[in-house]
């Protein structure tokens, strides 16, 4: 069975050095370079040690995952191919990841959607796949543009859930997502989302670290369960398969088995907070009004605060980063003097702001908006105009508000 | 996986489950001319299993179970059904994951053990009931087979959807009447051989599970086919006598009924000629290490 301690320092075969992770991250060189965000996920992929990765044409994830067909063309992933929709493509990256693999996957909106029924089963399965979700408009009539609902349906799959706001945070979290993913405390897949086009295909600088180092390969032996590879012994699994039976220890070991997946989510905290330097990041939390947001909503968040900063009015920022495991005990901390709680969100339902409220005390404190939707921009202006309203300030009247 | 991997700590010895003694001492894996005859003189690769008393489909199980060329490095894929109640019990590695998604599974498992098992024998084999293969998964069986993945599909046909109560699936007959056919299913026969050798499969067979031989020779033909050429398919008659009104004595007669040359389940191959160009090599060898180990046995009483 492979030891990845025993490669670090040998190389592959494309003469990559396998680099210990929080070296390769914290301490190796860093590049900038001026790349879209599909740039960069390709960029990511070249240092992560990727076995198998499966493609499916849908905007806006499209470009990233031709862009690492290329990668594999160059020698850089052990195998890649385009599968026949999601709901295959999900299940291909399922019977890689069953067969010892470390696999990447991408997709957006309705993509997700189609897949769904997989990524409870990756869960189940304890398999620590990561895919990219470029998240886009899901609902009819048609949409490709950027719009958020879809995390709302994956955050109670069992999957590890972050949002990026920026490329930079692609390029990181990508590598450091199989990290805590591949934990044999945790390992479960990780959805890595982010605002479709507002990051994939703007061009951003983002740091690299050096393309001649790559992470240390999967060890598929230290699985909680075993790898479908016939190298272990092949255990009778059980006695009567539980399907069948309708009776107490079927109940039980099913209940078991899923709160063992939820207690994995929760037991990813640690390594987490490791990884990313905490679940949230926080900008003057003691400030009495506070916008709490993630994805590129925190971008636009920072920018409102710059402005409403013009006009005397102070106020803090937290960036969620990780939605699964959900940063309850930060978040409540950082929001304890927050007299007004603003949630920015890209999706029609604000299932960020139902989360934070579900989340602190006096939660009629959380203003769940504003929201924009279908591919609408949020300019900070609607956001500095929603704090100032709530506020009781004079503002001005923005587009078809008729006031 | 070499026969020494599923050996037991002296220690432990004990305190294992009889049927996994049993494997370590007289299970097959390894054992080059394997087959259906190993049944009742070795452990086989199923424990007791859940299905109904006289189930066309557990005798299907036993035989392909006792056929596989390379039971120790072979990966099986089921999906959900009656099949999946017995693949607990089986002594491969094998994966259920969803309902009709096993080829997809098996394409991307496949390529898995090629990047990781370079230049060794993986071989995946892919067993799931019609409603699986034929109706709910139909695409990712096509697509499998276009891509030229190199593994074997075996569909247990029992023309209805058996483990939900019998409703009509794609494989039944025209006018046979079923739960969600109440008035007769309406289109015929789906012809999944035929659409299987045009979609690039390179070994197809239709039969029934009557003959142990037969399954014998169609399921080691088809695995070895896989390995080295491209895609097979085997569709195997395993009638759901509860569904279909027998009685538990009744599966064999059954499918010998409908094995008849005029019937729908008379022996029916296609063999590519890739493929009947390694079959005959494959025989070759065969008759090689046949003639050799007569005359060493010859040599030996000499």
């Amino acid at each position: 069975m492979a030891d990845i301690h025993s490669v670090i320092g040998t190389k592959n075969k494309k003469g990559q050095t396998y680099t210990d992770t929080w070296k390769l991250m914290n301490e190796a060189p860093r590049t900038p370079s001026f790349f879209t965000g599909s740039e960069v996920i390709k960029e990511a992929l070249r240092r992560a040690s990727c076995d198998v990765m499966i493609a499916y044409p849908i905007t806006p994830q499209s470009e990233a995952a031709a862009l690492i067909g290329e990668l594999f063309a160059e020698g850089y992933i052990g195998d890649y191919f385009r599968g026949e929709s999601e709901f295959a493509v999900m299940s291909q990256c399922a019977g890689a990841a069953f067969g010892g693999a470390r696999v990447f996957t991408t997709t957006a909106g309705p993509g997700t959607m189609r897949a769904m029924e997989n990524f409870p089963m990756w869960s189940g399965a304890r398999l620590p796949i990561q895919m990219i979700v470029t998240c886009r408009g899901i609902n009819s009539p048609l949409s490709i543009q950027p719009d958020t609902l879809e995390i709302a349906y994956l955050l109670n799959t069992g999957m590890l859930v972050w949002h990026a706001e920026t490329a930079q945070d692609f390029f990181d979290w990508i590598l450091k997502g199989y990290m805590v993913s591949e934990e044999p405390d945790v390992h479960l897949p990780l959805a890595l989302c982010c605002d479709g086009f507002f990051v994939t295909h703007t061009k951003d600088v983002v740091n690299l670290t050096p393309a001649d180092m790559c992470l240390p390969p999967y060890d598929p032996y230290r699985s909680p369960v075993p790898c479908m590879d016939m190298e272990c012994p092949p255990v009778r699994m059980m006695r009567d398969p539980f399907v069948m039976k309708s009776n107490y220890i079927s109940y039980a070991t099913h209940a078991s088995w899923q709160q063992e997946i939820w207690a994995a989510v929760e037991r990813s905290r640690k390594h987490s907070i490791h990884w990313l330097n905490g679940l949230i990041d926080t900008e003057n939390t003691d400030a009495e009004i506070i916008i709490v947001a993630s994805g590129t909503a925190v971008s636009q968040g920072r920018e409102a605060i710059r402005l409403l900063e013009d006009e005397g009015v102070r106020c803090g920022l937290v960036k969620v980063k990780t939605l699964r495991p959900w940063p309850e005990e930060e978040i409540r901390e950082a929001t304890k003097n927050a007299k007004h709680i603003f949630v920015p969100e890209f999706n029609v339902t604000g299932w960020l702001a139902k989360e934070i409220k579900a989340t602190i005390s006096n939660p009629e404190r959380v203003h769940a908006g504003p929201r924009v939707c279908g591919g609408m921009t949020m300019p900070p202006e609607i956001i500095v105009s929603e704090i100032k309203t709530a506020l009781g300030m004079k503002t001005f009247s923005l587009a078809g508000r008729g006031s | 996986m070499s026969k020494e991997r599923i050996q037991i700590s002296e220690d432990l010895y004990d305190i294992m489950p009889p049927d996994y003694q049993d494997l370590v001492k007289s299970a097959t894996y390894g054992k080059e001319d394997r087959g259906w005859k190993d049944i009742g003189t070795s452990k086989e690769l199923i424990e007791q299993h859940s299905l109904c008393a006289g189930c066309p489909e557990s005798m299907a199980f036993r035989y392909i179970l006792a056929s596989l060329p390379n039971p120790e490095d072979t990966v099986m894929v089921g999906s959900t059904g009656c099949t999946s109640l017995v693949f607990p019990m089986v002594a491969v590695h094998n994966i259920h994951s969803l309902f009709g998604n096993q080829n997809a599974i098996a394409s991307g498992l496949k390529r898995a053990l090629s990047v990781r098992f370079p230049g060794r024998v993986k071989d995946v084999v892919v067993l799931a009931g019609d409603g699986a293969t034929v109706d709910i998964g139909l695409d990712m069986t096509l697509q499998a087979w276009f891509r030229q993945e190199k593994f074997t599909t075996i569909c247990f046909d029992n023309e209805l959807y058996a483990n939900t109560g019998g409703q009509e699936s794609g494989l039944m007959q025209k006018g046979f009447v079923a739960k969600m056919a109440p008035v007769g299913k309406l289109f015929d026969k789906v012809r999944l051989p035929e659409i299987a050798r045009e979609s690039g499969c390179h070994y197809v067979v239709n039969c029934t599970v009557s003959k142990p031989s037969l399954v014998e020779k169609v399921i080691r033909n088809a695995v070895h086919i896989a390995r080295e050429i491209g895609p097979t398919y085997l569709q195997l008659y395993t009638p759901c006598i509860l569904e279909i009104g027998k009685n538990s004595m009744e599966g064999l007669q059954e499918m010998r009924d409908s094995e008849k040359p005029t019937e729908r389940f008379a022996y029916k191959e296609y063999i590519s000629e890739p493929a009947k160009q390694l079959l005959a090599e494959l025989a070759a060898k065969d008759k090689e290490r046949k003639a050799a180990a007569k005359q060493l046995a010859g040599q030996a009483s000499a």
